[in-house]
């Protein structure tokens, strides 16, 4: 009798309330979660590994693309499409794009073109020649030559933010006064 | 722009109540307070916010301390403004408790709840450039999220 209920409270405690699995990675980079409950910890770092939540803390377990669909299929179907970056280069000095830039310009639409709600975040970057206002104020120019073209095309003028940062962010560091073609950019994020 | 058609429950009712609170969230919400958006919702999704509940719409933009709550035909995808993303299956509650991310720097702090349901998380640039400021908790569980790609269910 003691033993019988003794083996259902135990059963109750260990009942699983939840799990965490790490999935693969796309890009491979290094991924791990780690699960702490009731002082307990453990690192799941690989793919599949996995963790049962109980009360008498996290235990480990490996799992397996089949179960993780039949339980999170639902979920992970419902995954927003991964943010998208383009970026386009521009003519020194100029707020005009580089022929093969003008080419990028219809992948960019597509790509906008494709997302429900599309959110743009456009912002603008020059290289190191000629000062910081002069700069802020070009990278800016930049920024809504993008917004406008996006704008022209049908993009709700609501979903695109053109910012400027001038020549703080070069991709490529250079000295004061340089010219480089691959800082005088548009970087865009589409969301 | 129509409002009816973005409706996940595709009816005029829930059309007319997410054109509505969309009305109500353009008039009142800041640019600022903006943490994420709904991106993918299917059957019955609603926000809760300062006590009021919202119908959950593709493109609803959600705030700190929002409970996104989703029915037993239910399941919706945010995007967070780090690039974060967030799915939820059916009869899911996630509260999205703290947000605060710098674009600049990727500093920040994530913090959300799933308190029932089952969630898939792609972590972004809040967990990428500090490895200790994003966390998911469950009722019984904390996460600490070092990246990225994970799923985690609570008290089904």
């Amino acid at each position: 009798m003691v033993t019988a209920s003794l083996a259902a409270l135990l059963a109750a405690c260990a009942a699983p309330q939840g799990s965490v699995v790490l999935l693969p990675e796309a890009g491979g980079r290094d991924s791990a979660v780690v699960v702490s409950q009731g002082g307990q910890e453990v690192v799941l770092g690989q793919p599949y590994a996995g963790a049962k939540l109980t009360s008498t803390g996290p235990q480990k377990y490996s799992s397996n693309a089949a179960e993780v669909q039949a339980q999170f299929g639902a979920a992970m179907a419902a995954l927003p499409s991964r943010p998208a970056q383009f970026t386009l280069y521009f003519v020194e000095g100029r707020d005009e794009f580089t022929d093969a830039s003008k080419k990028s310009i219809d992948s960019l639409f597509a790509e906008i073109a494709s997302r429900p709600v599309p959110d743009v975040l456009v912002v603008g970057h020059t290289d190191k020649v000629g000062g910081d206002a002069a700069n802020d104020v070009l990278s800016r120019q930049r920024a809504e030559v993008v917004r406008r073209a996006l704008i022209a095309r049908g993009i709700a003028p609501e979903n695109v933010v053109a910012i400027g940062r001038g020549k703080r962010e070069p991709v490529v560091p250079t000295a004061d006064g340089v010219a480089e073609a691959r800082n005088r950019r548009v970087e865009i994020l589409v969301r | 722009m129509n409002f009816v058609s973005l409706s996940c429950r595709r009816s005029l009712l829930a059309g007319i109540i997410t054109a509505a609170a969309a009305c109500a969230g353009l008039a009142t919400a800041a640019a600022a307070a903006e943490i994420g958006q709904i991106k993918v919702c299917k059957g019955l999704v609603t926000v809760d916010r300062k006590g009021q509940a919202l119908e959950g719409s593709i493109g609803l933009r959600l705030e700190t301390a929002d409970v996104v709550k989703t029915g037993a035909d239910g399941s919706v995808g945010i995007t967070m403004s780090d690039n974060s993303l967030l799915s939820a299956g059916p009869n899911s509650i996630l509260a999205l408790e703290r947000f605060d991310f710098d674009p600049t720097t990727s500093q920040g702090r994530f913090d959300a709840q799933l308190q029932r349901g089952t969630l898939a998380v792609i972590s972004g640039r809040i967990a990428k450039q500090s490895p200790q400021a994003m966390t998911l908790r469950t009722p019984s569980a904390a996460l600490a999220v070092r990246g990225t790609e994970f799923v985690v269910s609570a008290n089904e």
